[in-house]
C-alpha cells in the first residue's frame, strides 16, 4: 500500500443553474491571453449535446484515454513507438474549428463611424487573423439550452443505447448542465502520452501539470485526454491545461471556479488512495466495473492502518484530518451520491459528480406524474432525463448507481419536507434507501446549505516541509512563461519573443477630446 | 577569389559550427521556454499527414545520407567492395528519391504557411524564412543531382570523391578549401546554404530536432513529481 494524497472535486449538477460564472472567472484569470483566446479550461456544456470541443466524448474519432487489450493497459491512440511514428503530424489531433475560431468584435466602429443614415454595427473580428468574419458559426457555448436542431445533437455519445427520436418531440426534452474542467486524473493518459515528459502529476496534492520549459510542442496530450481539457497555445506552441489553480488550492483556498460558483454546486476536499494500485483498477476488464473499481482505490482516512501509512509517506497531519472531514469522501464513498464522469475512459477522473434530479413542478401540481407516498416529490422514474442518459454519463451505462443516488437525494427532500412542512420526521422515505436519520440531515447541511467550511476542507501546501531553503523561493511566481522570475533578464533577445496582445481592430476609436461632427 | 573560397569554405564550416552548438546551448539555457516545434497543426489539419510526414522523412533521409556519404571512411567502402562509381550511384537515386519526397512535402508546407490566413497569423516570419531556406538549399542539392548524373556517366566519380574528402578534412581540423574549388558552382552553392542551416538553426524553431524524445520509448507512462528533498538555488 503506497497512500497519496488527491486534491478532488464535487459538482452537484441538481444545483447547477447554468450560469457560466465559473467559466469566465477562470477565463479571465487563466486564459485570456494571445493564443488562448479559445481556449476554456472550465466550461459549461448543455446536454444533451455535442459540447467543446466538438464530439470530445466520442473517442472512436478521438481515441482518447485508455483501452485494455490482452488485460494489459495501453492509450487507445496507440503505445510509445506509435507516438513516436506520428510525431510529425498527429492523426487525432482536432483543428481550430472544432473548438471554434475565437472572435471578438470591431467595437472601435462604434465610435469612428461617419454620421450615416443607419446605426453603425460592430462586425465581428477573428482573434487569430485579426481580419474581420462573415458569420460566426461556432461558440464555446453553441447549444446553449439546446439550441440548435435536435438531429445536430443527438450526435451525443451519451444517447447510446436509447431511442433518442421520442426526445426530439418537445413534450420529452430534458435538458441538464454539464460543467466541466480537467479531472486531475489518477492515471492521467495526457501524462502517459506526452513524449518528452513535460506532463507530470504533483506528489502532494495530485494536480497535473504542464512545464512549460520543457513541453516541446509534440502535442500528443491533446489528442490523448479524453476530456479533450489540453489545450494548445497557438502562440506560445506549448500545451496548456487547468492547474487546479494551485496558487490558491496551496493557501487553503478553493479553486477559483468553486469560490464563484452562485449556485455552490462545488465542493474540494482531499482523498487517499492506494498508489500501487492504479494500474490494476485502471485495467478492470469490464467498462461497467469501472465506477466500482474507482471507488475500491480509494483509502478509508478513519482506518487506523490507512492513517499510520499515510504518516509514513510523510502525508502532512493536517492533510490526513482533511481526508477524514472531507466532503469528497462523504458524497462519493459514504452516501455514494457522487459518480465520476466517464469512468470507462480508464483515467480515474477526480472530478465526480452528483446527478440531477429532473421535477417539473407544475405536473406535480396539476397531479399528472406519480409521486412518492409524500404526494408531493415524484418518483424517480417520472423524472424527466432517462437514467439511461445519466448512466451513460456517470457510470458507463450501469443505471443501478445513478437510481441509488437519484433515490437518496429525493428521500433526503422527502425527509426534510416531513420536517418542514408536515412537523414531523417521517422516516420511510430514509429507510427504503437506507439513509440513517444523521446521515439524511448531514446530506442536507452538506447539499442544501451548502456553507462555505462544508463546501472547502483544503488543507494548505506545507511548502516548508518539501524545501531545503524556503528563503531562496521566496519572490518566485508560480504560473509563468520562461524565466520571467529569473534575474538579469536582458530586454533584447537573439531568440524568437512572445507577442503579448491578443488581436484587436485594426482601426482605433478616435479620443474622446475631438469632436465628432 | 582564392580569399573568399577559404572563407567560405575553410572558416565558414567552423563559424557556422560554432554557432551552432554554442547557440543551441545558450538558448537552451536561458530560453527553454522557446525551445520547441511551435507545430501550426491546430490552425489547419488538412493535407498536414501527407505534407509533413514526407517532408520530415525526406530529410531525415537526407540527412543521414550526407552523413554516411561524406564522412564514412574509404577504407569502410573498400571493405564492402563497393566502388566509388556504384557509391555514387547509390547516392544519386537514393537521395534523388528522398529529396522528392522532402520537396513534395516542403513545398506543400510553404504554400499551406504562405496562402492558409490562420497558419500565416499564427506563424512567425521566422518560421517562413527557415522553410524557404531548406527548400532552396534542397533545389540546389537537387540540382547537383544532375551534375553528378552527368559524371557518371563519363564514369568519373572524382567530384563526388572530392567533396567526401574535403568534409573529412573539416572534421578532422584540417581543411582544404582548395578541394572543393574546382568544383562546379552549383556544389559550391549547396554546401553554403547547407552550412548556413547550421548557423541559422539556435536562432529558428529547427532545435526542435535536439529534442528527438527518444527516451519515451523506455520510459514509464506516469510521471509524478516529489517536492522533497528538492534544493532551491
Amino acid at each position: 500500500m503506497k497512500v497519496r494524497a488527491q486534491f478532488a472535486l464535487v459538482f452537484n449538477l441538481d444545483k447547477c443553474i447554468g450560469c457560466h460564472t465559473c467559466s469566465v472567472t477562470c477565463k479571465n484569470v487563466w486564459t485570456n491571453r494571445k493564443g488562448m483566446e479559445y481556449a476554456w479550461w472550465n466550461n459549461v456544456e448543455s446536454k444533451p449535446g455535442i459540447g467543446f470541443p466538438k464530439q470530445w466524448e466520442n473517442q472512436d474519432k478521438w481515441k482518447g484515454g485508455w483501452k485494455v487489450e490482452n488485460g494489459k493497459l495501453e492509450l487507445k491512440g496507440g503505445g510509445r513507438a506509435s507516438k513516436l511514428l506520428n510525431i510529425f503530424a498527429n492523426p487525432d489531433m482536432p483543428e481550430i474549428d472544432d473548438y471554434y475560431e475565437p472572435f471578438t468584435y470591431n467595437y472601435a466602429h462604434l465610435q469612428s463611424a461617419k454620421l450615416s443614415e443607419a446605426a453603425p454595427t460592430a462586425r465581428p473580428l477573428s482573434q487569430i487573423t485579426g481580419e474581420t468574419m462573415d458569420k460566426i458559426t461556432w461558440g464555446p457555448n453553441w447549444e446553449d439550452h439546446l439550441a440548435g436542431e435536435f438531429a445536430a445533437r443527438a450526435v451525443d455519445k451519451n444517447f447510446d443505447g436509447i431511442q433518442k427520436q421520442m426526445y426530439s418531440e418537445f413534450k420529452n426534452t430534458f435538458q441538464t448542465y454539464l460543467p466541466r474542467m480537467c479531472n486531475h486524473c489518477l492515471n492521467p493518459a495526457c501524462v502517459a502520452a506526452c513524449p518528452s515528459g513535460s506532463l507530470y502529476k504533483r506528489e502532494e496534492d495530485g494536480i497535473v501539470l504542464v512545464d512549460q520549459d520543457k513541453c516541446r510542442s509534440w502535442r500528443m496530450c491533446v489528442s490523448a485526454c479524453p476530456y479533450k481539457k489540453i489545450f494548445y497555445n497557438w502562440e506560445s506552441g506549448k500545451a496548456e491545461k487547468c492547474i487546479g489553480c494551485y496558487p490558491r488550492v496551496e493557501s487553503g483556498m478553493p479553486t477559483l471556479c468553486s469560490e464563484s460558483c452562485v449556485g455552490r454546486i462545488r465542493y474540494n476536499g482531499v482523498m487517499l488512495y492506494d498508489a500501487d494500485r492504479i494500474a490494476e483498477y485502471a485495467a478492470t476488464p469490464n467498462d461497467k466495473d469501472m465506477y466500482q473499481a474507482q471507488m475500491n482505490i480509494f483509502l478509508d482516512p478513519n482506518d487506523p492502518e490507512v492513517v499510520a501509512a499515510a504518516r509514513e509517506e510523510g502525508i502532512p497531519e493536517s492533510w490526513i484530518e482533511a481526508a477524514q472531514k472531507s466532503p469528497i469522501w462523504k458524497m462519493a464513498m459514504e452516501w455514494k451520491i457522487a459518480l465520476p464522469m466517464h469512468p470507462e475512459f480508464r483515467t480515474l477522473p477526480m472530478v465526480w459528480y452528483v446527478p440531477p434530479l429532473s421535477p417539473v413542478q407544475s405536473q406535480i401540481d396539476q397531479g399528472n406524474l406519480p409521486t412518492g407516498p409524500d404526494g408531493a416529490i415524484p418518483l424517480r422514474e417520472a423524472m424527466r432525463t432517462p437514467v439511461r442518459y445519466l448512466a451513460n454519463l456517470l457510470t458507463a451505462g450501469d443505471e443501478q448507481p445513478v437510481i441509488e443516488a437519484l433515490n437518496k437525494l429525493i428521500a433526503m427532500r422527502s425527509y426534510q419536507r416531513s420536517v418542514h412542512v408536515e412537523g414531523k420526521a417521517e422516516m420511510a422515505a430514509l429507510d427504503a434507501v437506507g439513509l440513517s436519520e444523521e446521515q439524511a440531515k448531514d446530506m442536507y447541511k452538506l447539499l442544501a446549505i451548502a456553507d462555505y467550511a462544508d463546501r472547502f476542507v483544503i488543507p494548505t501546501n506545507h511548502g516548508e516541509t518539501r524545501m531545503e531553503d524556503p528563503y531562496g523561493f521566496q519572490g518566485q511566481n508560480g504560473f509563468t512563461f520562461g524565466n520571467d522570475s529569473s534575474t538579469g533578464i536582458s530586454l533584447v533577445s537573439l531568440f524568437p519573443e512572445r507577442r503579448k496582445e491578443t488581436a484587436e481592430p485594426k482601426t482605433q476609436p478616435e479620443t474622446a477630446d475631438k469632436p465628432y461632427f | 577569389m582564392d580569399y573568399l573560397n577559404t572563407l567560405a569554405f575553410a572558416v565558414y564550416p567552423y563559424l557556422a559550427g560554432a554557432v551552432f552548438l554554442i547557440g543551441s546551448w545558450a538558448r537552451f539555457d536561458s530560453e527553454q521556454y522557446t525551445w520547441k516545434a511551435d507545430s501550426s497543426q491546430l490552425m489547419s489539419n488538412r493535407n498536414m499527414r501527407l505534407a509533413s510526414n514526407l517532408f520530415h522523412i525526406g530529410i531525415i533521409g537526407i540527412f543521414l545520407g550526407h552523413l554516411v556519404g561524406l564522412l564514412m571512411p574509404f577504407a569502410f567502402w573498400h571493405m564492402i567492395e563497393l566502388s566509388s562509381l556504384g557509391k555514387q550511384y547509390i547516392a544519386m537515386y537514393g537521395g534523388g528519391f528522398l529529396g522528392i519526397l522532402c520537396l513534395i512535402g516542403g513545398v506543400m508546407l510553404w504554400w499551406r504557411r504562405v496562402t492558409h490566413p490562420r497558419v500565416r497569423a499564427a506563424g512567425r516570419s521566422s518560421d517562413l524564412f527557415i522553410l524557404s531556406w531548406i527548400l532552396v538549399t534542397l533545389l540546389f542539392g537537387l540540382a547537383t543531382t544532375f551534375t553528378t548524373a552527368h559524371h557518371a556517366s563519363q564514369g568519373s566519380a572524382d567530384t563526388m570523391m572530392t567533396l567526401a574528402q574535403w568534409a573529412k578534412s573539416i572534421v578532422l581540423f584540417h581543411p582544404q578549401p582548395e578541394l572543393v574549388a574546382k568544383t562546379e558552382l552549383v556544389f559550391r552553392l549547396h554546401l553554403f546554404f547547407g552550412m548556413s542551416l547550421f548557423l541559422l538553426f539556435p536562432f529558428t524553431r529547427l532545435v526542435h530536432i535536439w529534442s528527438l524524445p527518444l527516451g519515451y520509448l523506455g520510459r514509464a507512462y506516469q510521471i509524478v513529481r516529489t517536492k522533497r528533498r528538492v534544493m532551491v538555488r
